[in-house]
Formats: structure tokens, C-alpha cells, sequence
């Protein structure tokens, strides 16, 4: 079993370099190098940009700049944002827990609400086909416009929630947290809750295909027991795993609504790093994201493996 | 089950009946388009929808439905081409990784997961603002971050086709890799590759329209669906339309593509 684990996990380690080269090759791609920025910008003097590239070693072998930034990024430095100067890490660090709560609860929902929509699938055949048109629409929504849409009603037109940001300048109080957090949860719900409907109700579907649904069918078990508890159980294995192999699905939702939202997670700093070509938070930001899905796919590995006796003999 | 296949042919059809609509409006643009692609109408400025112009207008008092179908232009360019060269690179890596197997297969393999585990959005975000890509160069970059599920599908369908009698019997009889490969493991492989190539095109209309809603993407003056919402977004509570009608027609091509692909793949399920 612990085998199992470390022989995965040492699998991760060149997924990873592979991802880091990807990574800083894309930064070195700009035109002019990460200092492109400078050069449209008439107070930076090419003296200034030349010493600059000097100090930061961008003058060195690029091979040599991977490895001096991969070993900083391993050990924990990850630089300084162009931007304001900060530690990146700090920056980043700082956004996490509000990025955590919109995912945290989105997922929540989203997972509550595909498990009904599953359930009821199974044993309602007119309710199926609206779950599956529902379930197309929903994963065919610009998650963006979707935001927009539902700010216009529900903050513009109606007036009943905030439309942006985490709590109201000054106020503290947790209904007030809690009214900024319905819209932008809402949205990565919606769209979390029509893919998972999806995998969750074709794992039902093979569930309840098997012989021993046949079997508990004979015996006069009731059709909800058989729904609940014998297909519901199998399914819910492949399903978790799906959950967390949507991962970079969850970064790059966060990373839009947060934005349109104006949720101060680490998504929406990435999207000020972006209009501010703040390549070190963007490099971290990538990385870290990377490591993150690595990680939970491992994690997902492992749980198949360990509860499910069946994968056991493949590897 | 003849039911089942009926709702499956209907909703093929209306799909695919809409894509088709969309692309036709789009190819006929400047032939259907009410009005010049950018006619400023000073007089007419952030006109809301009426008789003249269906869908209002915008700050230049430029005609949104016009802007619309020229949109699609692009949009659909994008979303049909990048699908295009994700399949391409998807069905070549997945049937070599599949065929020859071995060393070759795990590294593509890993390659492939390695660019399965970079969260897509933020990555093609660099890449475009680090680039600034005109459109063939963002039709490049969408289609090379979208190739990975495609590989995965195809490699594992090569895998299993290649075992069967009719291959191994033409291998038996001397032919060579490629060709075994083009006639006679691939055309097996054409309908799994045709699904997930339906769904790219969804993907990749989605990514640009993301991209360009980030401002990292299309660039005005050239109008497509993602860079009018971006433009929208800040006159969003007193021109709704600007922001609702774009993103509606990113909403419906996507979602007549993902129900092309869904039907495409349930047919093929019934039939195996």
C-alpha cells in the first residue's frame, strides 16, 4: 500500500520538471525577455534595463537561469513582484484562504446537487433527459458571462446581493460576508455541478447494471434502498476521483470569477498580475497551480487504491 | 432503446442544424449584415434594442447584430481551426503512443500529463499576453493547449484496435508500421477522434471568448464574441445588451457543439 503511494508520488517529480520547463520557457518566450515591460516605458533609461538584466542574471545561459530559478522556486524563493516589490509568496499566501472558502463551498454545493440530480436521474426517466439538456447547458456557459448575467440581475436590476468583492468597505458582520459570497459561489457552482451530474450519473448508470443490482432486485429489496444504497455506494468511488482530477478545472474557474467578481482570492491576483505582466507572480501563480492538480491526482490515485481492492493487481 | 435513439437524432439534428445556420450567417456576412461592419451612427449612440437596430446599439453607435455576425467570423474561425490542429496533434501523438508503445509511449504519455496538470486557462492567458498574438497565432496557441484529451481517447482505442485479427493478419503479411497504421487502425480510430473534435470546437470558441474577455485575446477594432463582452463590461448596468447578446451566442454555438458531440457519442455507445 505505502509502496504504492511512494511509487506514484515519485512519478509526480519529473511531471513537475516537465511543467517548470513549459513554464519558464513561456515567460523567455516575450519578446525582449520578462523586462519587455520596461522598454516601452520612457522613465526606464536602456542603462537601467541593461543593469537590471545584469543584476537579475538575465544575461546569464538560459539553462543556467532554469536551474538557479528552479532551485529558488524549490527552496522557497520565489522572487519579488514587479509590481509593488512584495515577496511573491507573500502575495500569493495572503489570497489563499478567501480562494480556498469560494472553492470550498462551491464544491460543496456543487457536489450535493449532482448527487440529487443523480439519484433522481436513475429512477425518473422524463426527469434524465431534463437533467441531461440541463447538464449540457450548464457545461456550455461561458462561466464569465454567466457571472455577468447573474451581477445584472441580482445586483444591478434587483438589488438583493453585493455585486462585488469579499465584504463591505468597513462592515464586518458574517451576513454581510455571507451575501458577497452567494453570486460568485453560485456561478463556479452552476458550472462544477453540470459536469459532475454527468460523470456521477453514468457511474450510476454502470452501477446499476451490474448483476448484483439484479441480484438485490430478486431478493425484493425496494428500488430507492437498491438507488441508495447498492448502486449510489459503487458509483460515488469513480466519482470522487473525478472531483478531484477536476482540479485545474476549479483553478481556472476561480480564476475567472474571482476576477468578474472582484474576489480578492489568488485568482484574481493572478488577473491583475496579467494586466500588469507581473511575470513572478505569474510563474508562481502557474507553478503552484501545477503542483496543486499533480498532487491531487495523486491523491485520487492513491484513494482508488486503497479503497477499491479491484485496481490492485494492475500495477 | 429506438426512443432513446430518436431524442439522440432530433437534438443531432437541431444541433447541427444551428452550427450550420451560424457558420452560413457568418461566411454571408457582409451580404446580410443590416449595416457597414464600422458604421459609427454618432446620432444613434447606445440605442437599446428596437426595429432598426435589433439588438441596439453601442458606444459609436456601431449596429451590435452587424457587430454579432461579424463577430462569428472570428470567433468560429478560431473555434473551428483550433479544433482542427488539436485533433491533428491529439490523433498523431495518441496513435503513435499507442501503436509503438514503449519507451515512446511513456514519454508521450508524460508529456501529455504534464500538460494535462497546468490549469489550461491561466496558461493560454500568459501565453497571449506574453506573445500578443494576432488571430492564426491564437488559433495556434488554442489549438496546442487542447490536444491532450483527444491523445488520451485515441491512443487508448489504438491500443485495443491493434490487437484485433484484421491488423495483426496485415502486419503478418508484411505491411509497414505507417501503413497499417493509416489503413487500418486509424479509420477505427475516425469516429472517437470525431467526438472529441465536435467538443474542441465548443472548448475553443470558450477559450477565446475568455481570453479576449480578459483583454489578452482578439483585439479591437476586429470584433469577436469574448473581446465585445470585454468591451461591455464596464457600461454593463446602463447598456445590458451589449454584454447579454454576445455572450448568448457563445452560450448557443457552444452548447449546439457539445450537444453534436454528446449525441455523436451515445449513437457510437448504442451501437458498440
Amino acid at each position: 500500500m505505502l509502496s504504492f503511494a511512494s511509487r506514484r508520488a515519485l512519478q509526480v517529480v519529473p511531471l513537475l520538471l516537465l511543467v517548470s520547463l513549459l513554464v519558464f520557457a513561456l515567460i523567455h518566450a516575450a519578446p525582449g525577455g520578462p523586462l519587455s515591460l520596461y522598454l516601452d516605458n520612457p522613465n526606464v533609461r536602456p542603462q537601467d534595463i541593461e543593469r537590471l538584466r545584469r543584476q537579475m542574471g538575465l544575461d546569464r545561459p538560459l539553462a543556467a537561469q532554469y536551474l538557479a530559478w528552479l532551485r529558488a522556486f524549490i527552496v522557497g524563493d520565489w522572487g519579488y513582484s514587479y509590481a509593488d516589490g512584495r515577496p511573491v509568496m507573500d502575495r500569493l499566501l495572503e489570497r489563499v484562504p478567501a480562494t480556498l472558502q469560494l472553492i470550498g463551498i462551491s464544491s460543496f454545493v456543487a457536489v450535493i446537487v449532482a448527487t440529487i440530480v443523480a439519484l433522481v436521474s436513475s429512477v425518473r426517466r422524463g426527469f434524465d433527459r431534463a437533467a441531461t439538456i440541463g447538464a449540457v447547458a450548464g457545461i456550455s456557459l461561458p462561466v464569465f458571462w454567466l457571472g455577468l448575467v447573474l451581477q445584472l440581475v441580482f445586483a444591478n436590476a434587483l438589488g438583493w446581493l453585493p455585486s462585488s468583492g469579499r465584504s463591505t468597505f468597513g462592515g464586518s458582520g458574517t451576513l454581510d460576508r455571507l451575501a458577497h459570497l452567494v453570486l460568485p459561489a453560485a456561478v463556479l457552482a452552476v458550472a462544477h455541478a453540470a459536469a459532475w451530474s454527468r460523470y456521477l450519473r453514468s457511474s450510476m448508470r454502470q452501477a446499476l447494471a451490474e448483476p448484483f443490482i439484479m441480484g438485490a432486485r430478486s431478493r425484493g429489496v425496494s428500488e430507492g434502498r437498491i438507488v441508495t444504497r447498492h448502486a449510489l455506494r459503487n458509483a460515488l468511488l469513480p466519482f470522487v476521483t473525478v472531483v478531484l482530477l477536476d482540479a485545474s478545472m476549479m483553478a481556472s474557474g476561480a480564476v475567472v470569477t474571482e476576477s468578474v467578481f472582484a474576489w480578492p482570492g489568488v485568482g484574481g491576483l493572478f488577473t491583475e498580475a496579467l494586466a500588469k505582466r507581473d511575470y513572478t507572480v505569474l510563474m508562481a501563480f502557474l507553478m503552484c497551480g501545477s503542483v496543486a492538480v499533480a498532487v491531487l491526482n495523486l491523491v485520487a490515485d492513491v484513494v482508488v487504491h486503497t479503497l477499491d481492492p479491484r485496481t490492485r493487481g494492475e500495477t | 432503446m429506438s426512443g432513446v435513439h430518436r431524442t439522440g437524432r432530433v437534438t443531432a439534428l437541431v444541433a447541427a442544424a444551428g452550427l450550420g445556420l451560424l457558420i452560413l450567417l457568418a461566411l454571408l456576412a457582409p451580404y446580410v449584415a443590416p449595416y457597414g461592419v464600422d458604421v459609427i451612427d454618432l446620432a444613434q449612440r447606445r440605442a437599446a434594442p428596437s426595429a432598426r437596430h435589433w439588438f441596439g446599439t453601442d458606444e459609436l453607435g456601431r449596429d451590435l447584430l452587424t457587430r454579432v455576425l461579424f463577430g462569428a467570423r472570428v470567433s468560429l474561425a478560431i473555434g473551428l481551426v483550433s479544433a482542427a490542429l488539436s485533433a491533428a496533434i491529439g490523433v498523431t501523438v495518441g496513435a503513435l503512443a499507442g501503436y509503438v508503445g514503449g519507451a515512446s509511449d511513456a514519454m508521450l504519455m508524460r508529456g501529455t500529463d504534464a500538460m494535462l496538470s497546468v490549469p489550461r486557462l491561466p496558461l493560454l492567458m500568459i501565453a497571449a499576453a506574453v506573445l500578443a498574438p494576432g488571430v492564426p497565432l491564437l488559433i495556434v496557441l488554442v489549438g496546442a493547449a487542447g490536444w491532450m484529451e483527444t491523445a488520451r481517447v485515441v491512443r487508448a482505442e489504438v491500443q485495443s484496435v491493434k490487437t484485433r485479427d484484421f491488423v495483426v493478419a496485415a502486419r503478418a503479411l508484411g505491411g509497414s508500421a505507417p501503413r497499417v497504421v493509416l489503413r487500418h487502425v486509424l479509420p477505427g480510430v475516425l469516429p472517437t477522434a470525431a467526438v472529441s473534435l465536435t467538443l474542441a470546437v465548443g472548448r475553443g470558441i470558450l477559450l477565446e471568448s475568455a481570453l479576449s474577455f480578459f483583454g489578452v485575446g482578439v483585439q479591437p477594432p476586429a470584433a469577436s464574441w469574448g473581446n465585445m463582452l470585454y468591451q461591455a463590461q464596464t457600461t454593463m448596468s446602463s447598456e445590458p445588451w451589449l454584454a447579454l447578446v454576445p455572450g448568448a451566442f457563445i452560450f448557443l454555438t457552444v452548447l449546439c457543439c457539445n450537444m453534436l458531440g454528446d449525441a455523436q457519442f451515445r449513437s457510437r455507445a448504442l451501437a458498440s
